[in-house]
């Protein structure tokens, strides 16, 4: 976790260089090291979301993980954990349910896309972690996700 | 007539009480100074409490007597500066003229002495309509158990006014939390029923949440994250000592702990492969016996009062419902049939009613439903509301409100307490921000 947080950091730091030097938006991808956590969450993306109450990955969600696959295939070094999210319109105990329901939905996708079981851990955080925190339907759609963590 | 016994309190604590004071004939109980809770319309009962005599705590006393019944809503505790008789004797009866002038149906006098290092507390009950005393006893405790002794002068008066058992002398284990949303700090903490003597139970380095009391109040289970958010899972913790230890290690999350009534079993959500079933595990032996066998989302589980049965929630059948089984699994039948999901649904320890948590038409509401799903009534309702608990007389429940998040801030979380008839609600005082109620049994005397 503090591992993400420092390279998070780092990743701000070029993305603040590279925009100071050359005066203009410059592409995320030409700042951040191939194959580094940084890469995963810019260029790839980290997190697929759902629809209330469902665990049923959706067509923009299987876009990302063939992505995330590609890449996990090519970076083998990384061990994953797939977070299961909730958004805060249920119930504790079910939410941890659905949420654990959600991060194995995505752990198949990527299994049955070519990646090793084994690499693939899972955990629920039910709506104990919303991101953003928000109390409208745009932050419940982004808090309804499967995060695909990176050790 | 004082027959006078005993009753040990485990560890610490003794109260020797329940001697009956002597006094005039039992009279049958007079109208104005009795309550029935469940017709639908009363007026409290306005009661006058004299702060007892004999020691400065008896003031004190009398003050948690007060806050106790005032704050059931059955009561009105009428302010001691309208008492018009000042240096009331408590042993003589009260000058009831004067006490009906100011509209006590009842008044409560008692006094404090003490002896061998104890303090003695004798109250009496007396009813001002028909100019007789209702109730009288006497309790012995050390010192510092001066509010439980309050508590359970409350529960006594509460008893003879209502015909109901009592539930001031009982605890509340909840959820504290603290700090931002995205990174909120959640620590299991127990408190009295009136909001006093918190104390936490975990330490808030990792994510602790649904504290559930043993029927002797010794142990709690919960579910706990590890202090690197590693898989959650259940956890026993004894109260005093702090000792804790995993309630079976699986592979999978477990979550939703439960016990039984009598306090040898543990029932609990398992997940595994996505999947979570209901489990029951036997304290001592650790034995683990699986209840439900479905592809579908089974939690939330709690015995019937008498153990036979347990309800539970699930969205086998398409969207989230209220299901009950045998405790022994099988047998299952959908009880709620509302527009809806149904939730967190807890048997009263009356037996009577389930109440539960709903959600429909975007908003949350707390009910209650007969057990065989018959009479479903909602008594509160809000943004958000979960997670009902039952006060051990089966009369009162206690649940907590969120309000929206905003400007990503959090919005407030709190503890209330509502009658079931949905008459009454207030909220229970927290030092912190407070979910997850869990309401113990009586304490033990």
């Amino acid at each position: 976790m503090r591992m993400i947080k420092a390279l998070t950091a780092i990743a701000a730091m070029f993305l603040i260089a590279a925009c100071s030097s050359e005066q203009a938006a410059a592409p995320a991808t030409t700042t951040v090291t191939p194959g580094s956590v940084a890469d995963f969450r810019q260029n790839v993306g980290d997190r697929v979301f759902f629809d209330t109450d469902q665990s049923t990955i959706r067509e923009d969600g299987r876009a990302t993980l063939g992505k995330q696959a590609e890449w996990l295939k090519k970076y083998t070094n990384y061990q994953l954990t797939v977070e299961g999210h909730c958004d805060e319109r249920g119930t504790r105990e079910y939410n941890l349910a659905l949420g654990e329901r959600r991060a194995n939905a995505a752990r198949q996708y990527l299994i049955a896309q070519g990646i090793p079981a084994a690499r693939i851990k899972t955990i629920s955080f039910g709506k104990e972690r919303p991101d953003p925190v928000g109390s409208d339907e745009a932050a419940w759609a982004r808090n309804r996700r499967a995060v695909t963590a990176l050790q | 007539m004082n027959t006078r016994f005993d009753m040990m309190l485990p560890r610490r604590q003794t109260i020797l009480g329940g001697v009956a004071l002597a006094a005039g004939t039992a009279a049958p109980a007079a109208a104005q100074l009795t309550i029935d809770m469940t017709k639908p319309s009363f007026e409290p009962v306005p009661i006058a409490i004299v702060d007892f005599k004999g020691d400065k705590v008896g003031a004190d006393i009398a003050g948690v007597v007060r806050n106790d019944l005032q704050n059931s809503g059955l009561f009105r505790s009428i302010a001691p500066s309208t008492f018009i008789q000042q240096n009331i004797d408590p042993n003589q009866p009260p000058r009831f003229p004067e006490w009906r002038q100011i509209g006590a149906a009842g008044v409560v006098v008692g006094q404090v002495t003490t002896a061998g290092g104890n303090i003695k507390v004798d109250f009496r009950l007396w009813d001002v309509v028909v100019g007789q005393q209702a109730t009288g006893l006497s309790f012995t405790s050390q010192p510092n158990n001066w509010r439980r002794l309050a508590h359970i002068i409350a529960d006594a008066i509460y008893k003879r006014v209502t015909g109901e058992e009592g539930y001031f002398d009982t605890r509340v284990a909840y959820v504290s939390e603290t700090g931002p949303l995205g990174a909120r700090v959640k620590r299991i903490a127990i408190m009295d029923q009136d909001g006093f003597n918190n104390r936490y139970i975990t330490d808030g380095r990792s994510i602790a949440l649904t504290p559930r009391f043993s029927p002797t109040l010794q142990e709690i289970v919960y579910m706990a994250y590890g202090e690197r958010n590693e898989q959650p899972r259940v956890y026993l913790q004894n109260v005093d000592s702090g000792r804790r230890e995993l309630l079976g290690n699986f592979p999978g999350m477990s979550f939703a702990p439960r016990f039984s009534p009598d306090g040898t079993k543990v029932v609990m959500s398992i997940s595994a492969d996505g999947n979570s079933d209901i489990y029951q595990m036997d304290v001592r032996g650790r034995a683990l016996q699986r209840l439900t066998n479905s592809p579908a989302i089974d939690t939330s589980p709690c015995y019937s009062n008498d153990g036979t049965q347990i309800v539970f929630n699930s969205d086998r059948g398409g969207t989230q419902q209220l299901y009950v089984m045998s405790a022994s699994g099988g047998g299952d039948r959908r009880i709620s049939f509302g527009e809806g999901r149904y939730a967190t649904p807890v048997w009263s320890p009356r037996g009577d009613f389930i109440a539960f948590t709903k959600i429909s038409a975007g908003s949350f509401g707390i009910g209650v439903m007969r057990a065989d799903g018959s009479g479903e009534r909602m008594l509160a309702s809000g943004f958000l509301v979960e997670g009902p608990t039952w006060a051990p007389n089966g009369r009162v429940l206690m649940f907590f409100r969120q309000q929206p998040n905003s400007g990503g801030r959090a919005g407030s979380v709190t503890l209330h307490q509502i009658d079931i008839t949905g008459r009454f609600e207030r909220q229970v005082p927290t030092p912190t921000d407070a979910s997850d109620p869990a309401w113990s049994p009586l304490i033990p005397q």
